[in-house]
């Protein structure tokens, strides 16, 4: 294959893997923004998310197309679901102390993984593609459920931003942020807003998981890298700014892919976390970010 | 006499806030001068920046003729600026003894428990060495941040409003203790307790909007129209 | 009994017993008493760090690493001898430590623990990037034949036993030295009240980096004997695992009390131990645990212990 279509093919599959990065680290960012609880087993959630949608694509006698939509609207609900639980006994307990909650996510993640690891076992399953249909270009045929993903995560991402600027919860979310104690002046019972801006942020990194899963395979350890690349969109992006991290996961998921076709995966995230160290060490609030 | 710290258009603004605006300001050797004025004045930032928790945008700043405009705050304690906390700032998980020899260590770990129970005499806390500092009367560590200054062995010692919150009886014994140091220590007082500043200053700066207002002894400020109207006489009325 | 007699003679008697129980012992156990002594003293490190300044890091495994490829490298490579690439290895968590630190102490909180915790995950993709030379994944062999010193074979259980012991020792009365000293309660100043420490004259920049140097000199030296040890070398004492490892175990024991880490590391390592016999899922044991401490004994054993009935314990 010549250049021009090599590169046209990185740029594709950076776009799914910005879209779905888009997803999960907006679900991390959130929890930041709102909570300033640094979540690390964000990617768990993650794992759970394509995990449900292998029990349910597996179990429910539907035709594959069927399955995979009712396992887009369940994955995410039971990992909400699970969340919620997380925050209420776990986190809200500890007051949302910043070091404290990342030692008691570390512990969730372990806890998740662990749990997964029982009950769906240590193998790589797959979950089949809603629908199977191959896209002829000129050079070489491209999966359209690929670029389905892209538009699906940019409709959910549509959502949850007119959710957060256009609902009462969100604003009610939004205040929250912005001033815990006055919120809770303003009769808003933070316990909830909390318990609901976790479980958002989980669900989101469920659907973007179940998104993937048809492409990737549903595996107990899955979690680990979304985990990294979140971490490292949402700091870059500058925490807790939404649109910074939206930025970040479009110009890391684009460049990921294409530094991934050319040089060595491991030296591209090599480079990548050291970024986030020296981001975080010289400029705290993001490269996309505004000044806090 | 000689000036121990000597400022010179020492000014900081936050944003358009002039909390200290161009401000000359002369401490002289062993004495005890008094720093006051309205709330606001820009009291706390002016000491802040002799200290150095805060930084100056313009001015200069002499310690025994040394420009230490530019030295960080610790390095100023260690040349003999000590900051004692308006709210008080002791360890209270630590005890009383490691609450003073932290301070007193500051200066040399040589002697140190000698060193450091001479300042709990002289404050007075020499029974409690072994209690946890969280555990005292808040009297009592208000004697016990001022022992940490003293254990600095400081050329000048800045307290940050020392009789607040004290009941009459203890400031008595707080003013006879804070004249004992002079002169062989200089003291620049911030407070809020006229009675207090009034007795104890042999100089008195009063600050208003970030600059000062006027200069000298109580009995010059008592009667300096200025003075009165901007200030003493509308805190006198409210108390 | 002054306060002194009574802490020298606690922690020393502590020492006694542990010497003593590799004639009680059988093998299975002696070696991994052995092996608790070195995780032991990789958590002495890091409650240096964390327990008494207060610094919360989760990149200890790359200062861990740097001992076990400061030391094996040398002998892998150059064939240098044992004791001397010893020492390289604890330089080299010593020197990896100052070098975070220098960028990562100006920040605090959760950022450190961000920032630890990526220069880390940046090391292990290194080892496993310069596979040629670090085997990566799979790591390489110490050869047997340099794991002798002056005569004493170290894959041999009894002076295996007896070298984990001299370290864990030295690493102990170090530790209960350091943090009796001046300097020690520097340390904890920093930890309880950086704003005070400040007003105080002491620059909490250069107070937290020595910590973490010395936190480092200790990870490193226990990566270093590990390797030494029980021969081998490998990426995956890199990993993110190997930084919680230690805070687990300080958290478990008591953290800012020298003898909590090897409480810790002694409890977790058999309940580890037992659990696995059981499931494949042990870490689920990690996890609990980690979550249960946070939230019903932040102080630990120890800790709680101190609190109640003693506290002299340092």
């Amino acid at each position: 294959m010549s250049f021009g279509p090599f590169l046209l093919l990185a740029v594709l599959e950076g776009t799914v893997m910005a879209a779905v990065l888009a997803l999960t680290s907006v679900g991390l960012s959130l929890v930041f923004g709102v909570m300033r609880v640094v979540n690390v087993a964000h990617g768990e959630f993650y794992m759970l998310g394509a995990i449900l949608a292998w029990f349910v694509t597996y179990y429910l006698p539907f035709p594959p197309a069927l399955a995979w939509v009712a396992a887009l609207i369940i994955a995410p609900l039971v990992v909400a679901a699970i969340a919620a639980l997380a925050d209420t006994f776990v986190l809200k307990r500890l007051n949302y102390a910043p070091e404290a909650t990342i030692v008691a996510t570390i512990g969730l993640l372990y806890m998740v993984q662990q749990a997964a690891l029982t009950i769906y076992g240590p193998d790589a399953r797959p979950v089949a593609a809603p629908f199977e249909w191959r896209i002829q270009l000129p050079w070489f045929g491209y999966s359209g459920y690929k670029l389905f993903v892209v538009g699906a995560a940019g409709v959910i991402l549509a959502a949850v931003w007119l959710f957060m600027t256009r609902s009462t919860a969100g604003l009610v979310m939004r205040a929250t942020q912005i001033d815990r104690d006055t919120a809770q002046c303003f009769g808003i019972n933070v316990d909830r807003v909390y318990a609901g801006t976790f479980a958002l942020g989980a669900a989101l990194a469920a659907a973007a998981a179940v998104l993937i899963v048809p492409i990737q395979q549903a595996h107990y350890l899955m979690g680990h890298d979304p985990l990294l690349l979140s971490f490292i969109v949402v700091i870059i992006g500058g925490l807790g700014s939404i649109r910074g991290t939206l930025v970040a996961a479009l110009v890391i998921g684009l460049s990921d892919g294409i530094i991934s076709m050319f040089f060595s995966p491991t030296l591209a995230k090599i480079i990548a976390t050291l970024l986030v160290a020296l981001v975080l060490v010289f400029r705290p609030q993001g490269l996309f970010g505004a000044r806090a | 006499m000689a000036a121990v710290i000597e400022a010179q258009g020492l000014t900081r603004h936050f944003g358009g806030l002039r909390a200290v605006d161009g401000v000359d300001f002369r401490l002289e050797q062993g004495e005890i001068h008094g720093l006051i004025g309205p709330n606001g004045a820009g009291k706390t930032t002016f000491v802040s920046l002799l200290s150095g928790r805060t930084t100056a945008q313009s001015g200069r700043i002499l310690l025994n003729g040394e420009d230490i405009t530019h030295l960080p705050a610790y390095t100023r304690v260690r040349r003999g600026i000590a900051y004692t906390f308006q709210i008080t700032s002791v360890y209270p998980r630590l005890t009383v003894f490691d609450n003073i020899a932290l301070a007193a260590q500051s200066r040399g770990a040589a002697d140190l428990a000698p060193r450091v129970r001479a300042v709990l005499h002289r404050v007075g806390l020499d029974q409690d060495e072994r209690t946890l500092a969280g555990a005292l009367s808040y009297g009592h560590q208000r004697l016990l941040e001022l022992g940490m200054g003293l254990a600095l062995e400081p050329l000048v010692l800045i307290l940050d409003e020392p009789t607040q919150g004290l009941a009459a009886g203890e400031i008595a014994g707080f003013s006879a203790l804070i004249r004992s140091l002079v002169p062989k220590m200089t003291i620049l007082l911030i407070e809020h307790n006229m009675d207090v500043v009034m007795e104890l200053a042999d100089r008195i700066t009063v600050l208003a909007a970030g600059q000062v207002l006027a200069v000298g002894t109580s009995d010059e400020i008592r009667r300096n129209r200025a003075v009165q109207d901007a200030y003493l006489g509308v805190d006198h009325a409210v108390g | 009994m002054t306060e002194s007699v009574k802490v020298w003679s606690l922690h020393l008697g502590v020492l006694a017993l542990v010497f003593a129980a590799q004639y009680v012992l059988p093998p299975y156990h002696a070696t991994n008493l052995a092996r608790i002594m070195v995780l032991a003293v990789f958590a002495m490190g890091y409650n240096i760090a964390f327990g008494y300044t207060g610094l919360l890091s989760l990149g200890h495994a790359l200062f861990f690493a740097a001992g076990f490829y400061g030391m094996g490298l040398p002998i892998g490579l150059l064939d240098w001898a044992p004791v001397p690439a010893l020492i390289l290895g604890l330089i080299a968590g010593g020197v990896l430590a100052g070098l975070v630190g220098v960028l990562a102490l100006r920040t605090a909180g959760v950022s450190f623990m961000i920032v630890t915790l990526m220069f880390a995950q940046a090391g292990y993709l290194t080892l496993l990037y310069l596979n040629t030379w670090t085997g990566g994944d799979e790591g390489f062999v110490v050869d047997r034949a340099a794991r002798v010193i002056a005569g004493n074979d170290l894959s041999l259980d009894g002076t295996r036993f007896v070298a984990a012991f001299g370290l864990f020792a030295a690493a102990m009365v170090g530790c209960l030295w350091l943090v009796r000293s001046p300097f020690g309660r520097v340390m904890v100043a920093m930890r309880e009240n950086e704003e005070r420490s400040r007003m105080l004259g002491y620059d909490p920049f250069r107070i937290k980096l020595i910590a973490l140097v010395l936190s480092g000199i200790y990870a490193g030296a226990a990566g270093a004997a590990y390797g030494l040890l029980f021969g081998y070398v490998g990426a995956s004492f890199a990993t993110i695992q190997y930084s919680i490892l230690p805070m687990l175990y300080v958290l478990l024991g008591g953290a800012g009390t020298v003898l909590g880490p090897f409480l810790g590391a002694v409890l977790m390592f058999y309940l580890v131990d037992i659990t696995s016999g059981y499931t494949d899922a042990y870490l689920f044991v990690v996890g609990a645990a980690l979550v249960g401490l946070v939230l019903f004994a932040p102080r630990g054993i120890l800790g709680n212990l101190r609190e109640r009935f003693a506290p002299w314990l340092p």
